[in-house]
């Protein structure tokens, strides 16, 4: 994207290094994904410590189902893949076929939201009953909390990338290449997630 | 894709308020923003300044007879939340380093401008929020470090809204840090050379780094203690089968590494300073350097020092000691650096330098105790008194707040384009050094004879020594008034003080005074040579 006025010149030279650069919204975003990061981590060290020193009480009920998670996953995963192939066919020039690919992915963060819900109501304990099972809510919805927000995100940029009047294309593909990042961002805290909290 | 300035700079300045007014809007330029968050910093620092003034008259006699006892804790609360998340970081980070960081690095603007006036606006409504916490049904009483299960039984609205408000200065902090990471990494000018930029630009990037790691960390702990404190889980609460301890790592995870936050900059500050003063180039730039990151490195991992009581394994103990010990490696390089830098200058001693030099030496005495504390055994015997008390303020107030002041005395003639009177600002250092050692060097006498902190009565045994140090926050308080008094002279019928008054060598002082929007009328000057003193040719 460059905004030029039809009557300035155009400047060459060091000067012009000075006055223009280059866009690094993308390096910012990745910085605070890592600060973002950061705050999964803070929840997974104190999970960890806790399944270190502190036992589960007697007689207090902390169970989970394998089945439903390990759907999650594969959905996540999925739709990472089907929002590379969005932004592939947004390169392309094809922004009928990203935003139904973006669509798509938006669906797949519903299911994975409805199946995290389902998950939810038919547990045996609830937030307040000890405190593994307060962890376990305190991080899955936190994680919830992000593919929300990123459900919403790419909801919007898919009406973006309508054709007629469309904000993002191949020329613009910031907003696209930034919700990408961040929703698989969030793919990869909730494989983490999925590792710490049911498998080990 | 590359975005023409000069034309969104033309769009911008015709957005813009102008005049007075434009300090009190939603200002993209990083000049009027670092100015905002200075004035709205200085203005915080009064009123806990004010708080703290009440916390010394409390103590004046053994007996809680000024301040009722839960009144005492809420004021130590709001005084350490205000010093620390409201005057110091956002100052020394925010107000100086969107000043200064787009001239050193040769650029027109930081790389994000709106996320800039996002981070600045989220501070005043934060601030009053807590500050109003008071008034509703009183406000958070367990100290600024809210260790439970004190903040779960304490009342429990004032402590949700020093949360909130909590998560939103660190939400800030976090938006400012990315800034300066990508500015200083990103937008230097062509030519320019990491090396070859001005102290406190590495100073900020390592500060940068430091908050992006840590702060979330404090963000996530604080949702957590949160939910204890709502809905009743117990993750903090040992009642409910949850771990206390659990928190304080968590939270000196953060809170450790904030002392850096606070002091970094403060050590990037001097040394912009003290060359300038000296007429000498800064002595040991790539030492400084390594040791910026050396204690970058070394402070995300020493955070346990804090917590010798807690029933630390010896493991632990011996890790956090060491670690910690070896901290006192790099910032002994630095103050050395600096020492060299003075020995031998042509050192004018104007207020800025008074300021330094009380920087030095306040310092070196925050950073002995630093040490001693460093040791368990030690540590275990003076921890939660006011041996710890007089060290973390040695360390704050006598390190950063000293750096502020004398930042403000060496920028204020760019910033205002007037001078200071010089007279005014030996009074207010004097009154400030007397003030501050009067105050806080006898609380290391009561903490080693184990007067606790945090508590609004004593032993009467501590009264005289408790009474000196009260007299020496009366000085610290009325230390304001020349300063205030200084700046009003100045702003009305001060003398102009030109473009370069200090002779100086970085970035800025190649600019007219006050800076133009766009920071320089032409191109941004090449500087390699940011300590090139005593070359009188370069001048």
């Amino acid at each position: 994207m460059t905004i030029l006025n039809s009557s300035d010149e155009i400047k060459k030279g060091e000067d012009d290094l000075i006055n223009n650069h280059d866009d690094f919204r993308i390096f910012g975003l990745i910085i605070f994904l890592i600060a973002d990061g950061m705050t999964f981590a803070g929840f997974f060290a104190a999970y960890l410590t806790y399944k270190a020193v502190n036992p589960l009480p007697e007689g207090s009920l902390y169970e989970l189902e394998l089945a439903i998670p390990t759907l999650n996953t594969i959905i996540l995963l999925i739709s990472s893949a089907t929002f590379h192939k969005a932004g592939k066919a947004l390169i392309n020039q094809k922004n009928d076929l990203s935003q139904k690919w973006l669509l798509i992915t938006a669906s797949l963060g519903i299911t994975f939201l409805i199946c995290q819900l389902f998950e939810y109501f038919n547990l045996p304990f609830g937030l307040t009953d000890n405190l593994f099972a307060s962890t376990f809510y305190a991080l899955t919805g936190f994680h919830g909390l992000h593919v929300t927000l990123g459900t919403l995100m790419i909801l919007i940029i898919s009406w973006q990338t309508r054709i007629n009047g469309g904000r993002i294309t191949y020329k613009n593909m910031f907003p696209l290449e930034a919700v990408e990042l961040y929703w698989h961002f969030v793919d990869g805290i909730w494989v983490i997630l999925f590792i710490i909290l049911y498998l080990y | 894709m590359t975005i023409l300035v000069d034309n969104k700079a033309k769009v911008k300045e015709s957005l813009q308020p102008k005049g007075f007014l434009r300090y009190f809007s939603f200002s993209l330029d990083h000049k009027v923003i670092g100015i905002q968050y200075l004035v709205c910093g200085f203005l915080f620092y009064l009123v806990g300044g004010t708080l703290a003034s009440a916390i010394r008259i409390e103590l004046l006699s053994p007996l809680s007879d000024f301040l009722p006892r839960d009144v005492y804790n809420q004021v130590l609360t709001l005084h350490g939340t205000i010093m620390i998340f409201l005057w110091i970081v956002p100052v020394v980070n925010g107000a100086f380093g969107n000043y200064l960081i787009p001239f050193y690095v040769g650029a027109r603007d930081m790389a994000f401008p709106r996320l800039n006036a996002v981070a600045f606006w989220l501070i005043p409504p934060s601030g009053l929020m807590l500050i109003a916490s008071y008034f509703i049904e009183g406000a958070a009483q367990s100290g600024w470090t809210a260790y439970p299960p004190l903040s779960i039984t304490t009342p429990q609205s004032g402590q949700i809204i020093w949360i909130l408000s909590v998560l939103l200065l660190g939400g800030s902090s976090i938006f400012g840090g990315i800034n300066f990471i990508v500015t200083i990494l990103k937008l230097r000018r062509p030519g320019l050379k990491l090396m070859n930029l001005p102290m406190y630009c590495w100073a900020m990037l390592g500060t940068s780094i430091l908050v992006v790691l840590s702060t979330p960390v404090l963000a996530g702990t604080l949702i957590l203690l949160s939910f204890d404190i709502v809905a009743h889980t117990g993750f903090f609460n040992p009642a409910l089968g949850g771990n206390v301890v659990v928190y304080q790592h968590l939270f000196w995870f953060y809170s450790h590494p904030a002392v850096y936050i606070m002091v970094l900059p403060a050590f990037g500050l001097v040394s912009e300073i003290l060359p300038i003063h000296c007429r000498k180039p800064l002595f040991g730039y790539t030492t400084m350097v390594f040791s910026i990151m050396g204690i970058v490195v070394l402070g995300l991992v020493v955070w346990a020092h804090h917590m010798f009581t807690s029933g630390t394994p010896p493991w632990m103990r011996l890790f956090f000691t060491i670690a910690t010990a070896f901290i006192a490696v790099p910032t002994g390089i630095k103050f050395f650096n600096w020492v060299a830098t003075m020995w031998g200058g042509k050192i004018s001693l104007n207020s800025a330098m008074l300021f330094s030099c009380g920087f030095i030496i306040n310092f070196v005495f925050g950073g002995i105790t630093g040490v001693a504390l460093a040791q368990v055994p030690f540590d275990i015997h003076v921890h939660d008194t006011y041996f710890v008390v007089a060290h973390f303020h040695y360390i704050v107030y006598g390190g950063s707040v000293f750096v502020i002041f004398s930042s403000i005395y060496h920028w204020y003639p760019k910033v205002v384009g007037k001078l200071l009177n010089e007279n005014l600002g030996y009074l207010h250092f004097a009154l400030t050094f007397i003030g501050f050692n009067l105050c806080f060097a006898p609380q290391h006498w009561l903490g080693l004879n184990g007067m606790p902190r945090r508590v609004a009565e004593y032993d009467p045994q501590f009264q005289f020594v408790n009474q000196i140090s009260s007299l020496g926050a009366l000085f610290m308080a009325i230390s304001t008034i020349p300063f205030l008094i200084n700046i009003i002279i100045s702003i009305t019928k001060g003398k102009i003080a030109g473009n370069n008054p200090w002779k100086g060598l970085t970035p800025e002082w190649l600019t007219t005074s006050p800076p133009p929007v766009e920071n320089w009328e032409g191109e941004a000057p090449l500087v390699n040579e940011p300590y090139g003193y005593g070359k009188d040719y370069l001048l």
